[in-house]
């Protein structure tokens, strides 16, 4: 038997501490929806599981195991097995080619599972695609007509959405010229964030980011007042624990998203000039937590931002949100590509870049 | 004619209908929420403590001589529940009668307070206990034993009655 390459090994630790971490982060990140939610509304929040509370998500999550999953009589028992893994699987699949640093260990850059992959930012929207079937086959397989309305309502609602997404991208892709979320990353540095040169784009990405993770003010496909909880309503156990966990996976890809193209990243103006400074430059492990702390530091941000949106506007209504979707946001979205074009070209012309 | 005058979307104004200043707004208030005091109250180990109008489990008022109750059974006539169930003996005492058995199902009772309103002796009255738990159906029917509570413990609803009835 031939010896398993080291290669190998590396990418297995590297999947084995992403999967892991994004499980106990998407848990914690339920336990501080919570606190949040609880302290807008001048409560406590959950207190009672260890101390603060910070097991209660463990606990939740536990119960989830152990309750009975029902599968009711009249589903589409394979569909309906399917649906919560293809939503899980695919939020988890976006994070092969999100980097969380740059150090590099025998030329590859250890801070992310997949380096180097030049379609990173196309490989994503391809997943969160994806992640639409999850929840239109979980509507569709139920049998059920409330939960095949909020399937349908995800469906549209994904597509309307992914579109100016895509067309935000561009224009931060335009002033970084790579697909590739390192490459983007290393475009910023020094403190030319692309929020500052792309500030309707970030936007634009930022209401399309909470429409394609379902968050409120988006959440129709689950709205629960109209259609009792919608795709998950005939889900029980821990397939309704995956979706849960799913959609905040899927919050915490978009935060990272946004930190990564419109925030730069790890980057922070003369940081790493004064840490080289000091004799922490790329060969000293430290470099690669300090960035992976610089970047966790922009995410939560942004995750505060989506509790805090969740728990401060009212659910869009359905013909709302189309019009906002199609007539707003898309046009928006086509006048920032044209706005940076003619910008990139300007400073061209006048040889600033 | 299916024209509308005065639709919200003419009512609003140019800011309004840009609808981001609206947001921010909005986000203020609940951001300003985060910081002011809860109103949470740590049950198990912080009790709520009601006033004398608080109507909860129905008692019977223990005096040192005994109980009030004579055992009229205008209690369990006027309760719509039929929680109530009296059988009345009789003793040598200055009272003559006394409740031989006195029961109330709290899985029936409704806490509408009639038996307290109509006792001529103020003999059964409302007290502050909420907590009511019962593992069976058995347990949850008061006899005398449970019922019967002597008067320093009443104070606060007794004293309610003769300051609003």
């Amino acid at each position: 038997m031939d010896a398993i390459p080291v290669g190998a090994l590396i990418i297995g630790a590297k999947l084995f501490i992403i999967v892991n971490g994004l499980l106990v982060i998407a848990a914690y990140l339920v336990y501080f929806e919570r606190k949040i939610s609880a302290w807008m509304q001048n409560r406590i929040g959950p207190n009672r599981v260890g101390p603060l509370g910070l097991f209660q998500s463990f606990a939740d999550v536990f119960k989830l195991w152990t309750k009975e999953d029902i599968v009711p009589a009249m589903v589409d028992k394979r569909y309906h097995l399917i649906a919560p893994l293809i939503s899980m699987t695919v939020a988890m699949a976006a994070y092969a080619v999100i980097p969380f640093g740059e150090y590099y260990v025998n030329g590859a850059n250890i801070m992310a599972v997949a380096p180097g992959i030049n379609i990173g930012i196309l490989y994503i929207l391809a997943m969160s695609s994806i992640g639409v079937y999850g929840i239109t086959l979980a509507g569709w397989s139920s049998n059920n007509k409330y939960s095949l309305l909020g399937g349908l309502r995800s469906a549209a609602q994904m597509i309307s959405y992914e579109l100016s997404m895509g067309l935000a991208l561009i224009g931060a892709l335009m002033i970084s010229g790579s697909l590739d979320l390192v490459e983007i990353v290393k475009a910023q540095a020094g403190g030319k964030w692309n929020v500052i040169f792309q500030p309707l784009g970030f936007l634009i990405f930022l209401v399309a980011a909470f429409a394609e993770t379902n968050r409120a003010p988006f959440d129709l496909p689950e709205a629960e007042p109209e259609l009792v909880g919608g795709y998950h309503t005939e889900y029980s156990g821990m397939k309704f624990g995956l979706f849960y966990l799913a959609e905040y996976v899927n919050m915490f890809t978009a935060s990272c998203l946004m930190a990564l193209i419109y925030l730069g990243g790890w980057d922070i103006p003369f940081l790493y000039e004064q840490l080289a400074g000091i004799g922490i430059g790329q060969g000293n492990p430290l470099l690669g937590f300090i960035q992976f702390g610089v970047f966790f530091a922009k995410v939560v941000p942004m995750l505060f931002l989506f509790y805090w949106v969740r728990w401060s506007l009212p659910r869009f209504r359905y013909d709302q949100l189309m019009n906002l979707g199609w007539k707003i946001m898309l046009p928006l979205a086509l006048a920032n590509i044209l706005l940076t074009g003619t910008g990139i070209m300007l400073l061209k012309h006048f040889g600033i870049m | 004619m299916n024209i509308q005058h005065n639709i919200e979307s003419e009512r609003m104004s140019f800011w309004e209908k840009i609808y981001l200043p609206e947001i921010g707004r909005g986000l203020a208030l609940t951001f300003k929420q985060m910081f002011k005091p809860t109103f949470t109250r740590q049950y198990p180990e912080e009790k709520w403590i009601p006033t004398g109008s608080y109507r909860g489990r129905p008692v019977l008022v223990l005096e040192e001589e005994g109980e009030r109750c004579v055992a009229c059974g205008l209690c369990s006539r006027v309760c719509p529940a039929l929680a109530i169930e009296v059988r009345a003996a009789e003793t040598d005492k200055v009272k003559e009668r006394y409740p031989e058995k006195f029961e109330i199902n709290m899985l029936r009772c409704i806490y509408c307070g009639f038996c307290e309103e109509v006792c001529p002796e103020e003999a059964i009255i409302m007290s502050k206990d909420y907590e009511l738990v019962f593992i069976n159906p058995q347990d949850a029917i008061l006899g005398k034993d449970k019922l019967l509570i002597p008067i320093a413990q009443l104070q606060d609803r007794l004293e309610f009655l003769r300051q609003y009835r």
